[in-house]
């Protein structure tokens, strides 16, 4: 992100997990291929205006790891009608605000102001979509910018270079093992032909979704899409997107991570895991329960129950899964061992109680309670326009349609203990694994 | 682009952003307690906002941490229910409860289902009136918080941050860590967390806000089951803390590859005269915004930092100008550089018309684009009472920003802007930067 890039939090918690009821969502897709969703709240007068590409990290070419962020820092050096400064200026002349990110599927640029100046961002949002001016100077100074903020989120951060470590060894061939933000020495060596190849080649309203979202009404924002995006012409050859796959994962994969600014080892393990797909969803919805039964809401969890409270080895624990991924995405459990216990005492106690949990099955009032709180959690989330906006926009550029956002609550709420006990099976195979010691210093490091 | 930037202000000055139809009423429960409402009927839930005026700040001597574990153990176990009785309660009505610290309030945030409501208040008022703070679950809370007090030694922005507060505040509560430390966390009892409940969670320092699917009547029975049993008077409030800082530059090293720099001086007062021409010049000087001073020399033009901001910190009992930059650790020197020359050149107090403008237009339109969801406002309206503002504030708090004249920024950065005066705490291995203590 320009500000802030989107890192998968390893504590996922229960999260609304969709949006609205289907009345208040309207979709409709322009001739040229752009793709719109309109999300009306009219509770205060703010609109969320996001444009969303189908192009990620994961989209970009061997060696040139970095260039999708770093292109989306570039969108804001200008064009030739709204030259250096100018669009981020306008906008908070009329006392809004603005930002963008990049994630492995996808990169998003958005702003929130009055809904009654909907038309003028969109204006400027459709005149950068083809409009992007860029030197040589600006491309220097901002992949500078990118590399110090490389600095501040991984190489200042021993958990963040440890994620980078582990994704690249639980990908054995996707771009998913690549990190969001590139590895440092491609990053150096981007340039400004490397930003304006890719922009040319992904960036087009055929390759976007349009998500509306707050105190505006469907026609009206049909009216000035099609008056701001549906004048862009579409780029006809812009192919599905076939990215490298995974192989068959035969091998376990170990690490032993350590570094002196680790201050609390942990234990981690994350299994590749099937991703949320059109219309077959319902294993991705048995491992959305999977986790929060294993380690959602904290001391309430299975981990949380036995290491936590029962045996007292672990500090924290936590299960994490997120579905929404355009190829595969992983399943993982954390545990901090409590002062005292071993990594290796730690792992066992995690294998251990998730075995017992495998054998003993799925407590239905636990299901049931979390099942209640998942429904609740649709009720909270009308509350946020950007969660709402955010939801559509993560799941259509992760390849799933409307219609999956929809029914998702719906699966969620038809799994049963038996799926989940099926979905676990499946999917914890220590071949598709990956599992990494995270410690201060390793005794058996070799120097 | 110059015409259609100049027809964008001129629509802008003919119509300013829609305002935001709040209606906040002032309630008082049956029995005494008050509290600002938003009824907003559309989503069956409401967010509800409690601040107890004092926080972290109220640690006893010897004593810190007490309530910053205090807080963290509300959630463990109240009445009859021990800490996994209480999850499991929690769980099944889908209510979220939040207990936090901070330096000056501790901080209840509760979200709740319409079609539960009572047992949800029913559960939260038993955590605010009858924690039972179990043995167990304070070695619990104990070991998370020593973890947390062991990773702040590794973070090279806490290890910064805590420095510079310790210098500016030295042996008042601001000038250590709300989470205390491993020696002081380590010693304290059960006696010591209930006092410490007793002392910051009372009637004399309570806010409330509430915003959703509730009415007065509901509200104010509510409040008197959610409140009413706790404590009339606290602790007093902490005398006022003096800015002890002195202008130099500290080093403290730590293997990182970037640098990161804390920085700042005596501020200025909510209550001054001059505050909103300080706010006013801030936004234009280190806000962040691409628009900001700081951010278009230290980052664009020369791509020294991801971020480098600043802004006019507001304590209970003390103010600070502040800010903070991270870089390399080669060309931390560098951006510290630019950042005195900019602060110098802000001390001058000559800012442009156009900045002026283009600072007062962002800041009343961005204004009422915040009261936008039930948990936002709620937490907005708390924050206000808390500050002593009035529901009024509202109405006029854009008229006084649009009041600011270039001479009242000139003014108050005449005054605030101290480059001799600035601290600066690097944490990293800076290369070229000399310590001056």
């Amino acid at each position: 992100m320009r500000r802030l890039i989107t890192i998968l939090s390893l504590f996922l918690f229960l999260v609304p997990l969709q949006a609205l009821a289907a009345g208040n969502v309207t979709t409709f897709t322009l001739k040229n291929g752009m793709q719109a969703v309109v999300i009306e709240d009219h509770r205060a007068p703010v609109v969320m205006h996001m444009v969303w590409y189908r192009v990620g990290s994961a989209d970009e070419q061997p060696g040139k790891s970095g260039i999708a962020h770093l292109l989306e820092h570039l969108m804001f050096k200008g064009t030739k009608r709204f030259g250096p400064g100018k669009f981020s200026a306008i906008v908070a002349a009329n006392g809004g605000s603005e930002n963008a990110f990049t994630n492995y599927d996808t990169t998003a640029y958005f702003q929130r102001v009055a809904s009654d100046r909907l038309g003028m961002v969109m204006e400027m949002e459709a005149d950068r979509m083809r409009g992007l001016v860029l030197t040589d100077n600006d491309v220097k100074t901002e992949r500078d910018v990118v590399l110090e903020e490389r600095a501040m989120r991984v190489d200042n951060n021993p958990g963040a270079l440890f994620t980078e470590q582990r994704r690249a060894a639980q990908y054995l061939n996707h771009h998913y093992g690549i990190p969001i933000i590139g590895w440092r020495q491609e990053v150096e060596k981007l340039t400004r032909e490397d930003a304006l190849a890719f922009y040319r080649k992904f960036y087009a309203p055929n390759n976007a979704i349009l998500i509306v979202a707050g105190d505006v009404y469907p026609d009206e924002v049909r009216k000035l899409a099609e008056e701001y995006y549906g004048p862009i012409a579409p780029t006809p050859d812009l192919g599905p997107r076939n990215r490298p796959g995974e192989p068959p994962q035969l091998a376990e994969r170990r690490l032993r991570f350590s570094d002196p600014r680790i201050s609390q080892p942990y234990v981690i393990r994350t299994y590749l895991a099937p991703e949320r797909n059109p219309g077959d969803q319902r294993q991705a919805a048995a491992l959305t329960l999977l986790a929060e039964l294993l380690g959602g809401s904290g001391l309430n969890s299975v981990l949380g129950q036995k290491l936590q409270l029962e045996q007292k080895v672990a500090l924290n624990t936590s299960a994490f899964y997120d579905g929404v991924s355009l190829d595969k995405t992983t399943f993982g459990l954390l545990v901090v061992p409590a002062k005292g216990v071993s990594l290796g005492d730690a792992e066992k106690a995690m294998d251990k109680a998730v075995a017992q949990f495998l054998k003993e099955g799925v407590d239905r009032k636990k299901l049931a309670s979390l099942k209640n709180q998942i429904r609740a959690s649709q009720i909270y989330g009308r509350d946020s326009l950007s969660g709402l906006a955010r939801k559509y926009g993560d799941a259509l550029t992760a390849g799933l349609a409307v219609k999956d956002v929809q029914e998702w609550p719906d699966i969620l709420q038809s799994i049963t203990p038996q799926e989940i006990i099926d979905a676990a099976h499946k999917v914890f195979d220590r071949r598709r694994a990956v599992t990494g010691w995270v410690m201060k210093q390793d005794s058996e490091a070799v120097k | 682009m110059k015409r259609i930037l100049a027809l964008f202000l001129v629509v802008v000055a003919l119509s300013s952003p829609a305002q935001a139809k709040l209606k906040i009423q002032q309630i008082t429960s049956p029995g005494g307690i008050n509290a600002w409402l938003v009824e907003e009927h559309s989503i069956p839930f409401t967010s509800l906002e409690i601040r107890f005026d004092g926080g972290t700040a109220l640690d006893d001597p010897g004593k810190r941490g007490s309530v910053y574990m205090m807080a963290g153990l509300l959630e463990e176990g109240a009445g009859e229910l021990d800490a996994t009785a209480f999850r499991n309660r929690r769980d099944a009505l889908a209510a979220s409860f939040s207990f936090d610290a901070g330096a000056d309030s501790v901080a209840v945030s509760a979200k709740f289902l319409t079609e539960n409501r009572d047992q949800a208040l029913d559960l939260l008022g038993m955590a605010i009136n009858k924690p039972r703070f179990d043995q167990t679950a304070i070695e619990r809370v104990r070991a998370q918080i020593l973890s947390i007090i062991a990773a702040d030694k590794k973070s090279p922005r806490k290890i910064a941050s805590d420095a510079f507060y310790r210098m500016a505040f030295g042996t008042h509560p601001y000038g250590s860590s709300g989470t205390g430390t491993e020696k002081t966390v380590t010693a304290l009892t059960r006696d010591d967390i209930v006092k410490a409940w007793k002392d910051s969670m009372s009637l004399d320092h309570v806010y409330v806000a509430a915003v959703g699917d509730i009415t007065p009547e509901e509200l104010g029975k509510a409040l008197d089951k959610l409140l009413g049993g706790l404590p009339k008077k606290g602790k007093a409030l902490p005398a006022p803390a003096k800015v002890a800082l002195t202008g130099g530059v500290s080093v403290i090293k730590f293997p990182a590859p970037q640098s990161v720099a804390v920085f700042g001086h005596a501020g200025i007062s909510r209550d001054d005269p001059d505050f909103f021409a300080a706010f006013v010049m801030n936004r234009i000087f280190g806000s962040g915004d691409f628009t900001s001073r700081l951010t278009r020399e230290v980052r664009e033009k020369r791509g020294l930092t991801y971020g480098v901001y600043t802004w006019l910190a507001h304590y209970r009992h003390a103010d600070l100008m502040m800010g903070s930059v991270s870089s390399a650790n080669e060309s931390i020197a560098k951006a510290l550089r630019v950042i005195r020359d900019e602060w110098k050149k802000m001390a001058t107090g000559k800012v442009t018309g156009e900045e002026l403008d283009a600072a007062k237009r962002y800041l009343t339109g961005a204004y009422p684009l915040r009261f936008d969801g039930n948990a936002r406002i709620a937490s907005i309206l708390v924050g206000m009472q808390l500050d002593g503002m009035p529901v009024s504030y509202i109405d006029t708090r854009n008229d006084r920003i649009n009041a600011v004249t270039l001479q009242d920024v000139e003014r108050v950065a005449k005054r605030l802007m101290k480059p001799d005066d600035l601290r600066i705490v690097v944490v990293g291995q800076p290369v070229g930067l000399k310590a001056t203590d």
